[in-house]
């Protein structure tokens, strides 16, 4: 390894050289696959009900990273995403803001410019998202590009193939390069857990990333499928969980990808509450990164506070 | 910091059905009896549930005589594939009054409504669907090449899992062609009760199941009674020894499922956070009302502290409270005299010099209530480390090497269960050879199944519920010879 994070005290030693880093990663506890998904369904059977409803639904619309990542973006359709996340429905004014807007580098300046005087940040995926192939020159450009267009926030994608093949020191360095490109915006890593295949190296993935230096740990791109899971999510929770307990420090976790009922945005809620701690309940710590749930969410918040069901046509498609 | 309070979420009350009286099961009908009547509650507000029959001695009289004549008339001469047919009937109308029957559970027992609806109802249909596939099979099952039931069998089961613990009795001597007088628990008839009344739309033939509410003297009367040609008990150790001594030199057949004080070990390799799941579910499950429940905590040193920071955090998420919220995940203790048990040993573990430790947590003015709780600093020589409490409460102890670990494991009269918790393959097996338990878990605890044998070593008691070794004890005797 070449560089090194501002790592707190406790784990200064843990990014020594490659080798102690290795070793610290493969000496963590395992991951029970069986367990963690046991638990996981176990929380999912949390009922959910009148005002703790409406107060989930409600965190979940601010910890909202309004997202569009498709080749066919335009100025025009991010201009009309800012619109939305700045008042997600137009029936209601009381509606809170989502917490960001999340983009391609080459469209973050009119995001941020739709975006001006509203409490919404801009995020912008780069390194060469999805896939993470490209030159770590190529990567922190693009990184450097995002910030510098005024993004608040950039999500990286890690090295699966470097990680996978156990260059950890590699996937570290680049993390650490990366944050220091970011200057003050937030840095959020995606492990791409669809691509990790088992919840070891989920477990692996998300201490690399904190041990590096990212604000959030992220499932996935959105790109891959399985992409955000209810035991993915279980394990990353635990992780940011113990950073916190031997460190003090508080990092993110943000779920990206298939999340699109409202009903799983509240039962993600819940493994917050129960497994990281109320203090995550916050669009500081947790995020949700998706395009169709925001509907969901209005549509089940306009129904909590109207009592009746509307439809599809009393949400703005986007 | 914000704060997140669930909302109540109950399930309805009157989903249960819940009568003003019940009657026993005798001969295919539902009748008063000839002796007294008893008051069941609920034990999560003390208030009167139902008024229920007690079985007097006549009455046992005429459950056992019914369930000799259907013996003899209708059941045992039926084929196997015909019989089947009215478990499988039972099966389906359990999982149909589904949410009947766990309503009515958690309010008779005190349960979290969670466990009665997602483990003892679903599990108990399972149960009636496994062996009913056994019926027609028998032939098939290792057991001799001609096997015959036995007759009569006097079935006395307990309050902590009452209709899941009627069907663990139930289903295994009915597919193997015996007729069955159940006595349920003094503190829970109800859904036993319901399960009887399941059998009459099953259209079970009349006297095959006969179902007598009573305390502990019905109980007696029944597993003494001369028509009776099998005893099946689950409970406490010390009724459990009193039966045998009153079996002995009769030649009826006895099977017991007694007590247990299981050690759940873990080791400083295992899934850490997956083992403090393990640890809550195998003491907090039912409140810790399981006879196979991991009430010791055998923990390896290096990791002791770890493990009790995380599982102190983790207590801290439990939500102790009304059975019937769907959120609840701590029941009420099932009765006073219980409670007072609970309190008594709890006392003991202090004053021998434990340290006591519970999460903050309000209990509920009324009703019978223990806070989940650990001791840590726990001896082999203490009482908590020897006596089944029958609570919420663990305690802990500690191990440095394997050895130690099984030593200390063993080192205790009873031998139901034990769990270990490893992420290496090779020291299960080690541990599970040595492990003096009917029941090993690996890297899992409490889980239950009804392909799987369960039962007792040393004063946990003999015989096997659950499998192909279930079948054993309800087989005449060459068949037991031939398996389990």
């Amino acid at each position: 390894m070449t560089l090194t994070a501002e790592v707190p005290e406790t784990y200064a030693d843990v990014v020594r050289d490659a080798q102690t880093l290795r070793r610290f990663l493969h000496g963590l506890p395992g991951v029970d696959q069986v367990g963690a998904q046991a638990r996981a369904a176990a929380l999912a059977t949390r009922s959910i009900k009148k005002g703790a409803k409406q107060w989930a639904l409600e965190l979940a619309i601010r910890c909202v990273d309004l997202t569009t990542l498709e080749g066919a973006d335009t100025t025009g359709k991010v201009r009309a995403l800012c619109a939305k996340a700045r008042h997600p429905d137009p029936d209601d004014p009381a509606t809170p803001a989502v917490a960001a807007v999340c983009v391609y580098p080459d469209l973050v300046a009119p995001a941020v410019e739709a975006l001006a005087g509203s409490p919404v940040v801009v995020a912008s995926v780069a390194t060469a998202f999805p896939s993470g192939r490209a030159s770590l020159a190529t990567k922190l450009a693009d990184v450097a590009e995002a910030v510098q267009a005024g993004a608040s926030e950039v999500d990286m994608v890690i090295d699966r193939g470097a990680f996978l093949s156990g260059r950890y020191g590699q996937v570290y360095d680049e993390i650490v390069a990366v944050k220091r490109a970011c200057g003050p915006a937030h840095l959020k890593v995606i492990l791409e857990t669809g691509e990790l295949s088992t919840l070891d190296n989920v477990r692996r993935a998300s201490w690399l990333a904190l041990l590096a230096g990212g604000d959030f740990i992220k499932t996935s791109t959105g790109k891959v499928s399985p992409a955000a899971t209810p035991p993915v999510a279980l394990v990353m929770l635990q992780a940011v969980r113990d950073f916190a307990l031997s460190t003090g420090e508080r990092r993110g976790v943000k779920l990206a990808g298939g999340i699109r009922a409202a009903k799983e945005a509240v039962r993600y809620l819940v493994m917050v509450k129960e497994t990281a701690g109320e203090e995550w309940l916050d669009p500081a710590l947790f995020r949700l990164g998706a395009s169709s749930l925001l509907n969901d969410l209005l549509l089940q918040r306009q129904k909590e506070r109207t009592g009746a069901y509307s439809g599809p046509d009393y949400v703005t498609l986007d | 910091m914000p704060t997140w309070e669930y909302a109540p979420a109950p399930e309805a009350r009157e989903t249960a059905r819940l009568r003003e009286s019940y009657g026993m099961f005798i001969d295919g009908e539902f009748v008063d009896g000839d002796g007294e009547r008893m008051k069941t509650v609920n034990p999560a507000d003390e208030a009167v549930l139902a008024e229920v029959p007690v079985a007097g001695p006549s009455d046992v009289d005429r459950a056992v005589a019914a369930a000799r004549r259907a013996y003899e008339q209708v059941w045992a001469p039926l084929p196997g594939r015909e019989r089947a047919k009215y478990l499988f009937r039972i099966a389906r109308a359990i999982q149909e009054r589904g949410r009947e029957l766990a309503v009515l559970e958690s309010l008779d027992n005190g349960k979290p409504i969670k466990e009665s609806r997602d483990v003892d109802v679903p599990l108990a249909a399972a149960h009636f669907f496994y062996y009913a596939g056994w019926a027609d099979k028998l032939r098939h099952a290792g057991l001799g090449p001609d096997p015959r039931p036995i007759g009569v069998a006097g079935q006395v089961i307990p309050w902590n899992f009452p209709l899941l613990m009627a069907a663990w009795k139930l289903a295994p001597a009915l597919a193997t062609g015996n007729t069955c007088v159940l006595k349920p628990a003094e503190t829970t008839p109800l859904t036993a009760l319901v399960l009887a009344e399941i059998c009459q739309q099953a259209e079970l033939p009349p006297g095959v199941v006969n179902v007598l509410p009573g305390a502990g003297e019905t109980g007696a009367a029944l597993v003494a009674h001369p028509g009776v040609d099998k005893v099946a008990f689950t409970g406490s150790t010390e009724v459990g020894k009193q039966i045998q001594r009153n079996l002995a030199g009769t030649g009826r057949r006895l099977s017991l499922e007694l007590g247990g004080k299981a050690a759940n070990i873990i080791f400083d390799d295992a899934a850490l956070d997956q083992a403090v799941e393990g640890i809550v579910n195998g003491i907090f499950f039912n409140q810790g009302h399981v006879c196979c429940a991991g009430s010791r905590l055998l923990v390896q040193e290096s990791i002791a502290d770890t493990v009790l920071d995380l599982l102190r955090d983790r207590l801290g998420t439990l939500r102790l409270g009304d059975p019937l919220d769907k959120n609840t995940d701590i029941g009420a203790i099932n009765s006073a005299a219980q409670l007072a048990r609970i309190r008594e040993l709890t006392a003991a573990g202090e004053a021998e010099g434990a340290h006591r430790w519970s999460p903050p947590c309000q209990l509920p003015d009324r009703g019978f209530w223990f806070p989940p709780t650990v001791f840590t600093g726990v001896s082999q020589a203490h009482r908590i480390a020897r006596e089944e409490i029958f609570g919420p409460v663990l305690s802990v102890l500690t191990f440095r090497t394997p050895a130690e670990a099984v030593e200390k494991a063993n080192n205790t009269p009873y031998g139901l269960s034990a769990g270990v918790w490893t992420e290496k393959g090779s020291r299960i097996l080690w541990m599970a050879q040595r492990l003096r338990a009917g029941v090993v878990w690996a890297n899992t605890f409490n889980r239950f199944d009804p392909a799987s044998p369960f039962g007792g070593y040393k004063e946990s008691g003999f015989g096997r519920e659950g499998g192909r070794h279930g079948l054993a004890p309800y087989l005449a005797d060459e068949a037991e010879e031939a398996g389990a």
